[in-house]
């Protein structure tokens, strides 16, 4: 049959309006948790990246010279290795700074034990090339101890896996809630026309053709709904986005979206038609199979 | 001549009640004219509805186009039912659609390309008389004229069978004298024609037609023609 003529054959459906609306809020709400999906997936690979391959050496015990003389050899050792990519001491007067809000003045006394630090990048993040160079820094110095950001920054990629993993477990429910209306509208939508349909079937209308009536109908008021909330997600997280980045923060910074992400969100109004399609198909023909 | 359909010993029972047809056997040739008539009650629908496969039957054969349709699959159904017509006796127009929609729903059913559709549905208008209410809906559109295009709708298709249920119901008698004979004229295309009428004035109208009455759900055939087996087999 003809698009349009096709379409009016359901026309006073008035049950399957109501998916215009449905469909919008369940975009809506599948685009954000899609959105802070991608963007906790995307932060907690920036900070992976970052932290992997990044050391802190301390220099603790001793008085600040002897600290300062270890630091210095430990920094022409690491400067000589080549996996290491990027080794500097952290300035004393950074340390005291950083120290001042817990310590006070007694930060600015020489005397008080401040261990020297040096902040070393290494071009391989594996266990193997950070034990390698964390033995030999502890070679170079017994006062040397190695700590792997990783290991303190764990919690703050493991927050983020979480979220990622939440907001996938939110898209897929909201996927299912979409299926289960689609159903129950293509249900209602069935019981409305019964006579209709009945008539297509004397028609000789296969069940695949009745089937494409209600399909048609549904997808097209799901696309509707659908593009008008992923339009309004969208748009709430442009601006959620563009607050973080005026944060400035490092590592609020790595939730930005990358336009590959952007790409993902706009594409899920489709991905969900596909399901109304599917569902709306599957209902509409497993009812036909009991009629004659 | 080509035996179109063929029942029989075939009973129809709705629910647990008496059978509402009873040892039903006929055949009907192509291209022939037959009225059945019988009183409200007598179980014509119902006939009618077990010919174009609205109903299977409880117990008997029916043939169809020369294939058992008893135990036809469901996928089957839909290529049996573009060979038929129907005019219903309630005309089941579909609501939304106008006129002109509806008498195209067959063709728009059978895949036939948009062109050659309005060619046939604006024919199949001046056929019934209605070319000025093309555009109508069927609720603005007199029981008559609304008969009319449901009668338009059964035969646009070109049915190699059309089964009409008191098709003239609701037409002054000039009309469905007019309506008769458009039905006559369809078995000079090979069509066979099954009318179901009460109107017993319709039955002199027709010369050639063969006469099926039915009486409390039990066939007598009055000319002997549609015994089954037929006479000639
Ligand atoms: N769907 C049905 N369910 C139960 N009884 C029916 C049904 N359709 C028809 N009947 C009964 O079958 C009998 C014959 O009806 P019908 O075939 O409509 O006769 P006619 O068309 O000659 O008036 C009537 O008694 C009617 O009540
Ligand atoms: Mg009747």
């Amino acid at each position: 049959m003809s698009e349009n003529r096709t379409a009016r054959v359901l026309d006073e459906a008035r049950g399957l309006r109501a998916m215009v609306w449905v469909m919008a809020i369940m975009l809506f709400l599948t685009v954000l948790a899609a959105a802070l999906g991608l963007g906790t997936a995307s932060a907690g690979r920036l900070l992976d990246r970052q932290l992997a391959g990044r050391l802190t050496v301390q220099l603790v015990g001793g008085d600040a010279r002897a600290s300062d003389a270890a630091a210095g050899a430990v920094l022409a050792r690491l400067r000589r290795m080549p996996q290491v990519t990027r080794a500097v001491a952290v300035p004393r007067a950074d340390l005291v700074r950083l120290l001042r809000p817990w310590l006070g003045e007694a930060a600015e006394d020489g005397e008080l034990p401040v261990p020297a630090m040096i902040d070393v990048d290494l071009r391989d993040a594996d266990d193997a090339s950070v034990a390698r160079v964390a033995g030999q820094v502890r070679a170079a110095s017994p006062l040397a101890r190695v700590d792997r950001h990783q290991s303190w920054m764990s919690p703050v990629s493991g927050l983020m896996r979480t979220l990622t993993w939440l907001a996938a477990a939110l898209v897929a429910l909201l996927a299912l809630a979409t299926a289960i209306v689609v159903v129950l509208t293509a249900r209602a939508g069935l019981e409305a026309h019964r006579g209709t349909i009945e008539v297509m079937h004397m028609l000789g209308s296969t069940d695949v053709q009745v089937a494409r009536l209600f399909q048609r109908r549904i997808v097209r008021d799901a696309a509707m709904g659908g593009l008008v909330g992923t339009a309004a997600a969208m748009g709430m997280t442009a601006l959620v986005g563009g607050q973080v980045s005026r944060l400035g923060s490092e590592l609020l910074g790595g939730i930005l979206l990358a336009p590959l992400d952007w790409a993902l969100l706009a594409a899920l109004p489709f991905l969900f038609m596909g399901v109304a399609t599917l569902a709306a198909r599957w209902t509409v023909t497993r009812a036909l199979r009991h009629n004659l | 001549m080509a035996t179109i359909v063929q029942f029989e010993n075939v009973g129809l029972r709705y629910g647990s009640g008496t059978e509402t047809l009873s040892d039903i056997s006929f055949s009907l040739q192509s291209g022939a004219f037959y009225f059945l008539t019988g009183a409200s009650g007598a179980g014509k629908t119902s006939l009618l509805r077990l010919m174009y496969l609205a109903q299977r039957p409880s117990r008997g054969i029916i043939r169809l186009f020369g294939e058992d349709a008893v135990v036809l699959p469901r996928d089957r159904l839909p290529g049996f039912r573009r060979r038929i017509g129907v005019v219903f006796q309630d005309f089941r127009l579909v609501p939304h659609l106008s006129a002109w929609d509806n008498i195209a729903l067959p063709l728009h059913v059978a895949g036939m390309p948009v062109a050659e559709i309005n060619e046939a549905v604006r024919e199949m208008l001046a056929w019934v008389g209605l070319a000025d209410r093309a555009e109508a809906r069927p609720a603005t559109l007199s029981g008559g004229e609304q008969q009319r295009v449901a009668i338009a709708r059964a035969v646009i298709a070109r049915p190699e069978l059309l089964v009409a249920d008191e098709p003239t119901g609701n037409v002054d008698p000039e009309m469905a004298d007019r309506l008769i004979h458009l039905f006559g004229s369809l078995g000079k295309l090979g069509t066979t024609v099954v009318v179901a009428t009460h109107d017993l004035h319709l039955l002199t109208r027709l010369p050639q037609a063969q006469m099926m009455r039915l009486d409390r759900g039990r066939l007598h055939d009055p000319t002997g023609l549609l015994r089954f087996p037929t006479a000639a087999a």
